[in-house]
């Protein structure tokens, strides 16, 4: 029963970052680097929670959050696609623009809370022994978060439009060449990414912890960030990493619950070490693990005319 | 599928013709009132020196570049080419200078932006090995693009460009990064290509090649058209001339000297550079004498740039792995290096010898301050590195609009003929320079090699990189070939044919096992 409960917490804190990291993954996938993820997040957070509180309803929640994500991140792409700004800096304030209108829509929502999202019960199977409500008494996000790693890996490794995009991540210059159309693959690449981080931050204000506080995302955008290069640019692998992290979260609550003489700081603190020796492990495995990475990622490409 | 001419009609109109084509950049005028034609069944070469204006207008005939004035006719119609697709949908198929391949992907994904979308990738796979090998150019559709050597990837450019059965194939220098043998190979695919009634337009300024292979050349000199000829009934250097619109100056060899001591040596010398596209150096060794100059001859991205860098002291490598004068260097940096008189000129003139937005005698301070202590205690010598500069401009003939201008003004040749005057200013006891003449026009390019020459007979231990086998033959003593990051023996120029070289630089070690790949 204890290890149950501990696992089934590790799954609420891995689907968010799952969930903005595989959109990431494909915004860089295309070349473009946003580091607004946290902001995105953030203003998906608030964005599906003020829906769900004012319609009553979960779903339209979810959807409002991703579209407000995808609405952020059109902003981001309009400034670094269109008018080729550098895209770090553009990204850092996006984060910066993110955080601070998510707490002026989120004003009047402080202090109200809401039920959970609903486990999706499958009579019979939910029931099992062991397994029964890790594997089927989930919240439709998680089972969301995992289809569409499937989709995100079937797209890339197996559609022609996936295909299309890793060439125009790999060498614009090329593409364009090729007449492949970059700016809008990188339109709809970062527009999905958006979308995913505002359905990572409804997942934190309508799953996680019902209710909407300030910073709530509390760097699970960064974490994200780090974990896209964590995979190698491999969704199943980003997945994998996802709960991992999920995994440290949990474990230091549980520890400083058990009474471990660390300094709580300390232990809050672990996801965000675990994240930096995590880049440090893979960036010393130079080939191995940049034969997935996008080699325009972060370059803004301007046409010749 | 193949298109067809029909030898009943008088004279049918070109199958691509350009009308007073004019491109602008800005105040440059890069195209200027360009007529040429091209007729199916031909090949025709688009002749002229670096900057004349070649990659421009192949760039507006494919629809990259969109022309600022004048008329594009394809079969006798105008025609708007706004797009690459735009081309390719007409039949107009081009194979890149610089590769326009996707280095993770596959040879197969890499073809596939050639075909509809809908052609599943099994199945282009097996029409990549068909066409491949019934043009004679085979490949492993499987293989990762980051695998294969140039001359393949040239390959996958060709096939990919043939996939679609185009009538008109424009080549951009393809054969400046091959070996001879596959030169040979490349032009029996053009001349089937010919047969086939397809039209090809040969970019090319090596004129040798021009006049073997095309039927007819036109010729451009600073954006304008200044000749279309038959070059068989042309001669390399009447071609010469109107590309250059002078007579070529030949280079004089130097007088004859004894040679020094080694000044120069490199013993097995090993390393990798931790990025996916590096090359890795493999027991490398090397000596050079001094008063005498070393060709390393090699097709590009064979690790010409890893080892300019291991020489030059980008990094670090055993301390007795490279030795100058008789010192160990290996730990040393790049500036103690230039303290013990070597002087290095590397590949990127823009960016790597010289920075845009500094003046020359800024740039001097760049790669001189320490060997000729121009910043004694922190301090900037301005009025040396003025006076060095000027001496340079002065004994290279850089042609500048002021005494003192940005290095982003200059042209590249005489950028080119500053960052080599720079280090040659010194005379330095060992030279290490990596494409010395690269993009650079037929005067700048004899005057700097003449300079190499001269530095050389006086006394220095002298190393060219270079991918231009007519500038290795022309300056060297002796000769080596780097493939795949090994270094071969190196050999007196007079015993080394063509062929031989182009073996050993296909990775045969002695030039005489003749199983090239």
């Amino acid at each position: 029963m204890w290890a149950e409960a501990i696992i089934l917490t590790v799954i609420t804190a891995a689907t968010p970052l799952a969930l903005a990291a595989l959109g990431e993954l494909v915004t860089e996938r295309s070349g473009v680097l946003n580091l607004g993820v946290e902001g995105m997040m953030a203003v998906g957070a608030v964005t599906a929670f003020a829906v769900a509180v004012t319609t009553g309803s979960g779903a339209a929640g979810i959807l409002a959050g991703a579209m407000a994500g995808a609405a952020l991140s059109l902003i981001f792409a309009f400034l670094t696609i269109t008018l080729a700004t550098n895209q770090v800096a553009t990204g850092l304030a996006l984060t910066l623009f993110g955080l601070g209108i998510s707490g002026v829509i989120g004003d009047g929502f402080v202090g109200i809370s809401r039920p959970p999202l609903p486990q999706l019960e499958i009579p019979g199977l939910s029931d099992l022994p062991l397994v029964g409500r890790i594997l089927f008494r989930q919240d439709a996000m998680v089972y969301l978060s995992i289809a569409l790693t499937a989709g995100v890996w079937w797209f890339l490794s197996r559609s022609r439009q996936g295909l299309k995009l890793r060439a125009v991540g790999d060498s614009h210059a090329s593409a364009h060449a090729l007449g492949l159309n970059v700016m809008l693959t990188r339109y709809l690449a970062v527009m999905f990414g958006g979308a995913c981080a505002g359905l990572g931050g409804a997942y934190l204000s309508l799953a996680y912890t019902p209710m909407w506080i300030d910073d709530m995302t509390a760097g699970r955008g960064w974490i994200a960030l780090a974990l896209v290069v964590f995979a190698t640019w491999m969704p199943w692998r980003l997945l994998a990493g996802a709960y991992l992290f999920g995994a440290i979260t949990i474990l230091q609550f549980h520890a400083q619950g058990a009474g471990i003489g660390l300094p709580s700081q300390l232990m809050s603190s672990l996801p965000y070490l675990a994240t930096i020796v995590a880049l440090v492990l893979i960036s010393g495995r130079g080939r191995l693990a940049l034969r997935h990475t996008p080699l325009s990622l972060g370059k803004s490409f301007v046409p010749e005319r | 599928m193949q298109p067809s001419v029909d030898p009943s009609s008088p004279s049918p109109p070109p199958l691509i013709e350009t009308v007073a084509l004019t491109k602008h950049f800005g105040s440059v005028t890069a195209n200027d009132g360009i007529d040429i034609a091209v007729r199916a069944g031909e090949i025709h070469a688009l002749l002229g020196e670096n900057g004349a204006g070649k990659s421009t207008l192949v760039k507006m005939l494919f629809g990259v570049l969109q022309p600022t004035s004048g008329e594009i006719r394809w079969e006798g119609e105008p025609v708007i080419l706004d797009s690459p697709a735009g081309a390719q949908a007409l039949g107009i198929g081009m194979v890149f200078q610089h590769f326009s391949l996707f280095e993770a992907l596959t040879v197969a994904e890499n073809v596939a932006f050639a075909l509809p979308d809908t052609m599943p990738l099994r199945q282009i796979a097996a029409e990549v090995r068909e066409i491949s090998e019934s043009y004679g150019l085979p490949l492993d559709p499987h293989a990762p693009m980051h695998r294969l050597s140039v001359g393949e990837r040239q390959r996958v450019e060709i096939v990919r460009c043939l996939m679609r059965q185009p009538k008109l194939i424009i080549l951009d220098e393809p054969t400046s990064v091959l070996t001879p043998q596959e030169t040979e190979g490349l032009f029996e695919t053009l001349e089937r290509l010919k047969r086939e009634g397809r039209a090809v337009l040969y970019i090319s300024h090596r004129l040798s090649e021009v006049k073997r292979l095309c039927d007819t050349a036109t010729v451009l000199r600073q954006g304008r058209k200044v000749a279309t000829c038959d070059p068989r009934q042309e001669t390399p250097g009447s071609l010469a001339r109107m590309m250059i619109g002078s007579e070529v100056r030949e280079v004089k060899p130097a007088p004859a000297h004894e040679l020094g001591p080694v000044r120069l040596s490199v013993d097995r010398l090993s390393w990798r550079k931790p990025e996916v596209q590096s090359v890795a150096l493999r027991d490398v060794s090397l000596e050079v004498r001094g008063g005498e100059i070393l060709g390393v001859a090699g097709v590009a991205g064979n690790g010409q740039e890893e080892l300019f860098q291991a020489l030059a002291g980008f990094f670090t490598s055993a301390p007795d792995a490279i030795r100058i004068d008789g010192r160990d260097v290996g730990k040393l940096d790049v500036n103690t290096r230039r303290r013990l008189g070597a002087a290095f000129v590397p590949e990127q003139r823009m960016g790597e010898a010289a920075v845009g937005e500094l003046h020359l005698s800024e740039n001097t301070f760049l790669s001189l301050h320490a060997s000729e202590d121009l910043a004694p205690r922190g301090w900037l010598a301005m009025s040396r590195a003025r006076a060095i500069t000027r001496r340079v401009i002065e004994r290279f003939d850089v042609r500048a609009g002021s005494a003192d201008p940005l290095a982003s003004t200059l042209s590249g040749g005489n950028l080119q003929k500053y960052v080599v005057g720079r280090e040659l200013s010194r005379s330095p006891g060992v030279l290490v320079v990596n494409q010395p003449t690269w993009g650079v026009d037929a005067g700048a390019a004899t005057m700097i090699r003449q300079a190499l020459i001269d530095l050389a007979a006086a006394g220095s231990a002298v190393v060219v990189i270079s991918q231009d086998l007519d500038e290795i033959y022309e300056v060297s003593d002796r000769i080596a070939a780097i493939s795949h990051g090994r270094l071969s023996a190196a050999r007196p120029v007079r015993e080394l044919t063509v062929e031989t070289l182009g073996l050993m630089m296909a990775g045969a070690e002695s030039g005489e096992a003749a199983h090239a790949p």
